[in-house]
């Protein structure tokens, strides 16, 4: 259960295929039900994301067991044109495509860890983590 | 060259369809046609060889070929079968031409090599296509049918319209829902449209995005919509991720939604029975006086 499984994000489906791949891992982790939909929502929000304004990318999954605690951490890379500011994508109410606005924002509250990377034409890196209680 | 090639391979059929036969029972072994019936799989491959046979005798007919896939195709033998099974046939002509000449240079080699690749591939590349032609025709039909049950509108009363959502929802399917939401509403003259998601796996910010655009669109035409079927869990990845559906009202029920319905055009559900028992009550007190 401990190696990383990956799916690669280019059509709209894919989005679907991400999601069911890590909710079906965060069951099988221990996640409850309320757990397990926040982790596919997050997934969503991001994989919409790669596909939306990155065209490409890839979403992975991992298990992570401490001596203490277990959780699913989720890594989002892709090579799409960038953010600009990223203190501005992280404020509610911030879209570019006319969305909602509550995507990033609304990963970092259905997560306990966040840490989003990006770089000016290199692409963009997430990484959030979920930790059963 | 090529046809002495064929003279050998034709004069020799038994043995290089016994080699076969053996090869591919090798192949057999610990992959995908392990469960399937040994006369079966005998069978099937007495008539896949047969066909390859009749292909290679006279180069250009293909009906033989088109039944045999489809055969195959009907019964959902896997494809890696047909490749696997050329691959080795392939392999064991070749081996058996090379022990029946006597001078073998690399000319001849390449030569050989050429003849038996121009009788696979016309068959690889027909049955390839067979396949993958009734998949994609399979594809083409399940979407079909995936696009007739994507929005249905149900009216169930008059002016009282049900859109009950199953599923995933994607940028196609939201405008298909939008558009039949409004649609029904002009059409059967709704008041109010329930929609409900009881069976939508994951609410996201996009698909919340449009659930309250049609909704405001709905609005604009003079109807309310409600929105029923939120589930605890959905609830609570509604308000994490902070998304505002205050615009309109929502019920964690389709039942509580149509009650509601049933108030806004000034209805309700009554009780028959109800009646029925109150008086019996009312006797029954008289009774005990």
């Amino acid at each position: 259960m401990n190696h990383q499984s990956c799916v690669t994000i280019q059509r709209e489906w894919d989005i679907v295929a991400a999601r069911q791949l890590g909710r079906d891992i965060a069951r099988k982790t221990g996640f409850g039900t309320v757990d397990q939909a926040r982790i596919a929502t997050a997934i969503s929000e991001i994989a919409r994301n790669i596909y939306l304004y990155a065209r490409d990318g890839k979403v992975c999954f991992d298990v992570i067991e401490n001596m203490d605690q277990k959780g699913m951490s989720i890594l989002a890379t892709d090579s799409g044109p960038g953010i600009d500011d990223v203190g501005q994508v992280m404020e509610d109410g911030f879209s570019t495509s006319g969305g909602l606005g509550a995507g990033l924002p609304g990963v970092k509250r259905l997560m306990d860890e966040f840490d989003i990377k990006s770089e000016i034409g290199k692409g963009t890196e997430i990484k959030a983590i979920k930790w059963v209680r | 060259m090529d046809g002495k090639f064929k003279e050998i391979v034709l004069n020799n059929s038994e043995t290089i369809v016994d080699k076969w036969m053996n090869e591919i029972d090798f192949v057999k072994d610990g992959n995908y046609t392990k469960n399937i019936p040994e006369e079966l799989f005998e069978s099937t491959n007495r008539e896949f060889v047969n066909v390859i046979f009749t292909s290679i005798k006279n180069q250009g007919t293909r009906n033989h070929l088109e039944t045999f896939s489809e055969k195959l195709i009907n019964l959902g033998w896997p494809l890696s079968y047909i490749t696997d099974g050329l691959q080795v046939f392939r392999r064991v002509t070749i081996d058996f031409i090379l022990s029946q000449s006597e001078k073998v240079d690399s000319d001849y080699t390449s030569k050989l090599l050429k003849s038996v690749d121009f009788w696979i591939e016309p068959i690889i590349r027909q049955l390839v296509n067979e396949y993958s032609g009734s998949w994609e025709n399979i594809v083409s039909l399940q979407r079909v049918a995936l696009q007739e049950l994507s929005a249905p509108l149900i009216p169930v009363m008059e002016n009282i319209t049900i859109m009950p959502l199953i599923g995933t929802i994607d940028t196609e399917r939201a405008k298909l829902i939008m558009e039949n939401l409004l649609d029904g509403v002009i059409k059967h003259n709704s008041e109010v449209v329930l929609i409900d998601i009881t069976g939508v796996p994951v609410v996201d910010t996009m698909v919340a995005h449009h659930i309250i655009q049609a909704a405001e669109a709905v609005r604009l035409v003079g109807a309310t919509c409600i929105l029923v079927g939120i589930r605890p869990e959905i609830a609570q990845t509604i308000v994490n991720l902070g998304i505002d559906l205050d615009r309109f009202p929502t019920k964690s029920s389709l039942r509580k939604g149509f009650g509601t319905a049933l108030e806004i055009t000034n209805r309700k559900i009554v009780d028959i029975d109800s009646k029925v028992e109150s008086m019996e009550n009312i006797l029954d007190s008289l009774n005990k006086e």
